[in-house]
């Protein structure tokens, strides 16, 4: 079934090292090693049956062929001993018959008076005149091929044959044999072999059965082992990206990610359900009716291949050329969405910018390139199926042609050119699929470099060798930072040298422009990201010194993003924590403010979370700050976590949090200032860098950074 | 379904109509031209079985029917070369109207529709119409004037033939429905599957800071494996199903010629000597028809296959071009004596379908040069109130006035001229900085380097642009991708100084920058604007301190009109916002 392309599929992508990837390919598959080997024989075994099928075919033709042809030898036969006895005629035999009346005998004598002895016609004439048992008598009983002739039959057939010319064609020569006499039409009639095309045809029902249903097992075993495949793909790549370093989510689009779970692994299912087994069929094909073809008469085989190839070599030529096409089609494609794209998300813009007039223009001149390409390359590929039709008819005649003068000659039967028929038409056919199969091939290792290449990517340490575990509950909350670097990009230092020390139960605020480093360093110490260098201690121990799954059970965290999944909002809150009852959830969205909104939600907790536009930012926010709180763990970070709430709803949740954290050492980041002022200790930064410490107060009394940051919310 | 594809192939010009016409006459020659050929193939066939034919002959036919053979290929060719401009054209045509239509469309109809499903709606649905017609045009009208014109050649031929051939079809048609109707419904439930994979893929990525703080990884795999199990058993179902196609197709096929020439077989048997090698030859001749005929069967069916795929986005597509364009413009020029005022008088709102008002008689007047601010709760229609100026949304009653001229009377491109509008979200373009800033049309002179300079130092972003590779020409990737949040916002902001507007319009969009670039932002702009009228949402009670009106909304209703000092004394509402951000006495000193 023809599947229809999206932008951007289509064209093969090249991969960087094509038998590199289909070597791993297949070094992936080895666990499916065996199946995999018993579809690839029955697609060979399936195509040797269909190449058999045409030899047996042309049997079955030439025995139908053979009740076409008139038993000639018999003929002669017969004429022969019909001549013979027609020239014996002993009229004396008659007179002394005794099963002849006086009367009949008569009529004899009667008829021989009146007869012109030399003209044989009317001779003949007068004697299917005669009684027929004077006519039996005449002409004894002869056998032809265990058919016995009467005389009556013998009169006929001499009647026939005294009215045909010397140059009788085959039509009338026909014709006069269907007036015959039955015992003479035995003879000479054509023999069709009945039991023999009975067999002949069970045979090849027998062939094609066993071809489809070898087909059919095959592709039944290949649909298996590709879905198999490509799940057990998608659940690696999921495991992957779990054990990946953050940093290499940064430096990748998540878009880029996704397509190498969804489309690349597609492609590879795809193609090895349907190119790997129609490649090596198509193969077998190809080399079989070659094989075949100069099997059966090699001077067919050569018109046959030629008259193709003919055919082919110009087929290609343009298919070469609609490639590019092709691929100008879907870069084309890829400008003008790309412009719609941007137009529709900005389209406020536009419109508020008097944009459409440059806009249009835009696009109008897009869609006149994507036209061109369109129309060329649809052109170009449609041209393909008649084509294909036109080799298939060339070489049909070309192999009756030759067929014919070679029949002529009697170097081969009738059967010989009906199987070349078939063998021209499988000849053409593996050739395009093999064509096919390759181009997806190539871009089946094209996806597959870019599968491998991602669970191929450097995991996050596996910290086999930490035994230092810190329990949860008995950890006390102190947290120092010493002279901490770091940096995304080795070259580039975000944090520089920073050192500060937060004691249990303080609450911790980091303050500074965008850029600063405030999420930089939350993310260190969720052991995010590794320290260039300094040391980030946890009551004492190293963060180095332990694992990152006990650093998490550590902290409750609230992040600026409000991360829905899709689920309902009762999953949303509970997450993966278990046996935590609905009444533990309702007290927490009591204390979040959540309550209200619950009840509004047509089925409560049990309520989609989908994408949901009656969702808003604050209320997402508020759920994700609601998840934060079903554990408790010692440590609480708030970054920008109230940041969607309006001001009113943020002190409730405040209030809520520090009742929450009462004892806990927490960090908060805040854009706005009047939710940290309360904070024991704030953290400003600059550039990387700790510029001003100390609590609020302390810091106004500063008249620095801080003061400024602060004073400019009431400047005019 | 298939009334919506007619719907959208109203939108066929005349000349494509006269090229369909042409492309019928040329099929109706390819399928004359096709089945002549197994004419020529007989007579080939029966002189070669004729003791004594004459070579000639065999050439003479095998020449008529190469002739054939090349008539139908270039009926095909020209066929081919009508047919691809006929489908290309038409999805040039729709596609320009799909864009057309969504860049008139209002905000809510937008909205309703979703960004993204328009975009798909402009470039996907469109790929899937054009598909199907530039392979079904050929196929729709081939199949059925080949199957018909086949049929009737091999129908007096021998009643046996033609049932088997019968029996053929009805087997194929029969198992191809049977495997539609099995496994249709489940691609659908494949497509929504893998949407739903991506989904929880994509959920894992953006969401992995949750994930690992949550030591979530065990419960985010096992959510993900649910989808790929069942997506996988989904996908067996289907492929298994059709595995057994292809077998049967062959098998019936091959079934049909082997049960030709068995039954013909007979037939020769028990005919007449001179009848014999007229039937010989009108086997062979029959068995090439009746491929035909179920060829012809098989590629309507697989027309039927495409069908609901594009009727589904034939209907998207229609849509899109039924949506009646709500917001029509008028015909003033903009010429007017008064400047730079913006009025709202009784003005209520609420969407076309919804039963609530958004705003509710809302009345305020801004003067020239005035600032006048917004400022209320999420969802208290500030926002909304905003966007009546621009006419993104239009007033469900009451007037908007611009220079004393109601809204509605303008010219689109005139009240344009007049607005700078900032959205909430800064929007960049594909460009540079320079493009970026100099943005559209104001029906003015093109903005000069001079101006995008002092639009950008006035936007506080000189510093940061110049900083940059290539200074105010560095590139800038589609959706600002390569800049912050911070620094977008500030090049927009410059976007609509460079206009040099009466009036504008800032839904917003302070708050993505910090208090001190906000502050000498708005110092700097009031400098340069001295005569400008501004109109600003804002959320910090200290971007809006200081404007000479605040308009403060709850809920949809105007509740306080007034200065920041008066309105702290008059109204509850603007109070608990401004003592939820800042102290009593800070309010007070400030």
């Amino acid at each position: 079934m023809a599947k229809p392309m999206g932008p951007g599929r289509g064209i093969p992508e090249k991969s960087k090292n094509f038998s590199g990837s289909v070597k791993r390919l297949f070094s992936e598959l080895s666990n499916f090693k065996i199946v995999i080997g018993i579809a690839l024989i029955l697609a060979v075994a399936g195509s040797i049956l269909s190449i058999i099928a045409p030899d047996k075919l042309s049997k079955l033709t030439d025995e139908i062929s053979k009740g076409l042809v008139v038993n000639k030898d018999n003929m002669a036969t017969v004429t022969e001993n019909i001549t013979n006895n027609f020239k014996n005629i002993d009229v004396s035999k008659v007179m002394t018959s005794p099963s002849l009346t006086s009367e009949e005998k008569q009529e004899f004598v009667q008829m021989m008076s009146n007869a012109d002895k030399d003209d044989e016609k009317s001779l003949i004439k007068s004697f299917s005149d005669l009684n027929e048992n004077i006519q039996n008598v005449l002409l004894p009983e002869i056998e032809v091929d265990g058919n016995y002739i009467n005389g009556v039959d013998q009169t006929k057939y001499l009647c026939l044959l005294s009215e045909m010319s010397k140059e009788v064609t085959p039509n009338e020569l026909y014709k006069k044999i269907d007036k015959m006499p039955k015992s003479i039409q035995k003879s000479i009639k054509p023999f069709m072999d009945m039991d023999k095309i009975k067999s002949i045809v069970m045979l090849i029902a027998i062939i094609y059965v066993c071809s489809s249903l070898f087909t059919y097992i095959q592709s039944f075993i290949m649909a298996t082992v590709s879905n198999k495949f490509a799940r057990n793909l998608r659940s690696r790549i999921s495991k992957k990206i779990n054990k990946l370093p953050l940093k290499y989510f940064d430096k990748n689009q998540t878009g880029d990610t996704l397509s190498r779970v969804t489309n690349d692994v597609d492609t590879i299912a795809q193609s090895m359900n349907q190119s790997l087994a129609s490649f090596i069929s198509s193969i077998t094909l190809f080399l079989g009716t070659i094989i075949m073809m100069f099997h059966t008469n090699y001077i067919l085989a050569f018109t046959a291949i030629i008259a193709s190839l003919f055919g082919f070599a110009f087929m290609f030529k343009i298919l070469g050329k609609s490639q590019k096409y092709f691929t100008k089609r879907q870069e084309e494609l890829g400008k003008i969405n790309s412009h719609i794209e941007e137009t529709y998300t900005g389209l406020l813009v536009v419109k508020a910018y008097n944009g459409k007039k440059v806009s249009d223009k835009k696009f109008d001149e897009c869609n006149e390139k994507v036209f061109e390409a369109n129309k060329k390359s649809q052109f170009l590929s449609g041209l393909m199926m008649p084509m294909m039709a036109f080799v298939g008819n060339f070489g049909y005649v070309a192999v009756c042609i030759v067929g014919a003068l070679l029949t002529q000659k009697g170097t081969i039967s009738f059967g010989v050119i009906v199987a070349f028929i078939t063998y021209v038409r499988l000849f053409t056919q593996p050739l395009s699929s093999i064509a096919q199969a390759f181009t997806s091939l190539q871009s089946t290792a094209a996806a597959g470099e870019r599968v491998f290449e991602f669970l191929d990517e450097e995991e996050m340490d596996k910290e086999d060798d930490i035994k230092t575990t810190l329990d949860k509950d008995k950890a006390k909350g102190n947290i120092e930072f010493s002279n901490v670097t770091f940096g995304y990009d080795e070259d580039k230092l975000i944090i520089k040298n920073f050192t500060a020390k937060a004691r249990d139960g303080q609450k911790i605020a980091i303050v500074g422009p965008t850029g600063a480093g405030k999420t930089t360093m939350v993310n260190l110490l969720m052991k995010f990201y590794e320290i260039n260098s300094g040391d980030i201690k946890i009551d004492g121990i190293s963060t180095k010194e332990l694992s990152r799954d006990n650093i998490h059970s550590l902290f409750t965290m609230v992040l600026q993003d409000t991360w829905l999944f899709d689920g309902t909002l009762r999953d949303n809150i509970v997450y993966n924590r278990e046996n935590v009852s609905d009444k533990k959830i309702m007290e927490i969205c009591d204390t979040v403010g959540l309550t209200h909104f619950v009840k509004t939600l047509p089925n409560g907790l049990d309520t989609q979370m989908n994408e949901n536009d009656s969702v808003s930012a604050g209320q997402k926010q508020l759920i994700t700050i609601a998840r934060g709180m079903v554990e408790d763990a010692p440590f609480l970070i708030l970054d920008e976590a109230t940041s969607n709430v309006d001001t009113r709803t943020e002190e409730l949740v405040q209030k809520a949090m520090d009742k929450l954290t009462a004892g806990r050492t927490s960090f908060i980041i805040a854009h706005r200032l009047s939710t940290i002022k309360n904070a024991d200790l704030i953290l400003v930064m600059k550039d990387g860098n700790i510029i001003e410490q100390g609590n609020h107060d302390d810091l106004m009394k500063q008249n620095g950074f801080y003061s400024d940051l602060y004073n400019s919310q009431f400047e005019l | 379904m298939l009334n919506s594809m007619l719907k959208l192939f109203k939108n066929f010009k005349k000349k494509d109509i006269i090229s369909i016409l042409v492309i019928i006459a040329l099929i109706v020659l390819q399928v004359w031209l096709d089945l002549k050929m197994p004419d020529y193939m007989s007579a080939i066939t029966r002189l070669v079985q004729t003791e004594g034919s004459k070579m000639a002959e065999i050439l003479k036919n095998g020449g008529f029917m190469l002739l054939c053979a090349l008539g139908s290929l270039v009926s095909a060719i020209i066929v081919g070369y009508i047919t691809s401009d006929v489908s290309a054209s038409f999805s040039k045509n729709i596609r320009k109207k799909i864009f057309s239509k969504v860049e008139s469309l209002s905000l809510h109809e937008i909205k309703q529709f979703s960004v993204s499903s328009l975009i798909t709606r402009t470039t996907n649905d469109i790929t899937q119409i054009e598909m199907l017609i530039a392979m079904g045009l050929q196929l729709l009208i081939k199949a059925p004037i080949t199957a018909v014109w086949a049929v009737t050649k091999i129908l007096n031929k021998s009643w046996e033939w033609s049932a088997l051939t019968g029996i053929a079809v009805v087997i194929l048609l029969g198992m191809i429905t049977f495997v539609m109707v099995l496994v249709l419904p489940k691609f659908k439930k494949v497509q929504k599957l893998t949407d739903k994979l991506n989904g929880v893929t994509r959920e894992e990525i953006t969401g992995i800071r949750v994930v690992r703080a949550f030591n979530a990884e065990k419960y985010s795999e096992e959510r993900f494996d649910e989808v790929n199990n069942t997506l996988t058993k989904t996908q067996l179902f289907t492929q298994r199903s059709f595995a057994i196609m292809q077998p049967v197709m062959f098998i019936v096929l091959y079934f049909l010629t082997l049960g030709i020439y068995f039954v013909g077989a007979y037939l020769i048997d028990g005919a007449l000597m001179s009848e014999k090698l007229t039937l010989f030859g009108d086997m062979v001749v029959f068995s090439s028809y009746a491929m035909q005929v179920i060829m012809s069967f098989l590629m309507l069916a697989m027309i039927f296959m495409m069908l609901p795929r594009a009727g589904v986005s034939a209907s998207r597509i229609n849509e899109v071009l039924d949506t009646d364009i709500t917001i029509k413009e008028g015909n003033f020029d903009g010429n007017t004596k008064e400047k730079g005022t913006v009025e709202f008088k009784n003005v209520s709102f609420k969407y076309p379908d919804a039963e609530d008002y958004l705003l509710r008689d809302i009345s305020f007047k801004a003067n020239k040069g005035e600032t006048v601010a917004f400022i209320g709760s999420t969802g208290s229609g500030k926002s909304t109130l905003i966007n009546l100026v621009p006419r993104f949304y239009d007033a469900t009653e009451g007037e908007v006035l611009i220079d004393g001229v109601n809204v509605k009377e303008y010219k689109e491109y005139a009240l344009n001229n007049k607005i700078g509008y900032v959205s909430q979200k800064a929007f960049m373009f594909d460009g540079t900085i320079s493009s970026n800033v100099s943005y559209g049309d104001n029906g003015k002179d093109d903005v000069t380097p001079e101006q995008i300079k002092k639009a950008i130092s006035v936007a506080q972003a000189t510093e940061f642009v110049e900083t940059m590779e290539d200074s105010y020409d560095s590139h800038i990737a589609q959706g600002g991708t390569n800049v912050s949040g911070g620094q977008k916002q500030r090049i927009s902001i410059a976007r609509a100084i460079a206009r040099n507007p009466e009036i504008y319009i800032f839904d917003d969009s302070f708050s993505a920058l910090d208090y001190k670039t906000d502050l000498s932002l708005r110092k700097e702009l009031k400098k340069y604007t001295k005569d400008a009228t501004c109109l600003i949402v804002a959320q910090r009670i200290g971007t809006i301190m200081n404007a000479d009106k605040i308009v403060v909304l709850d809920n949809g209703k105007c509740v306080g009109i007034g200065t920041h000092k008066e309105l702290l004394k008059k109204c509850d509402v603007y109070k608990e916002i401004a003592l939820s951000q800042l102290s009593k006495e800070e309010l007070e000193n400030g």
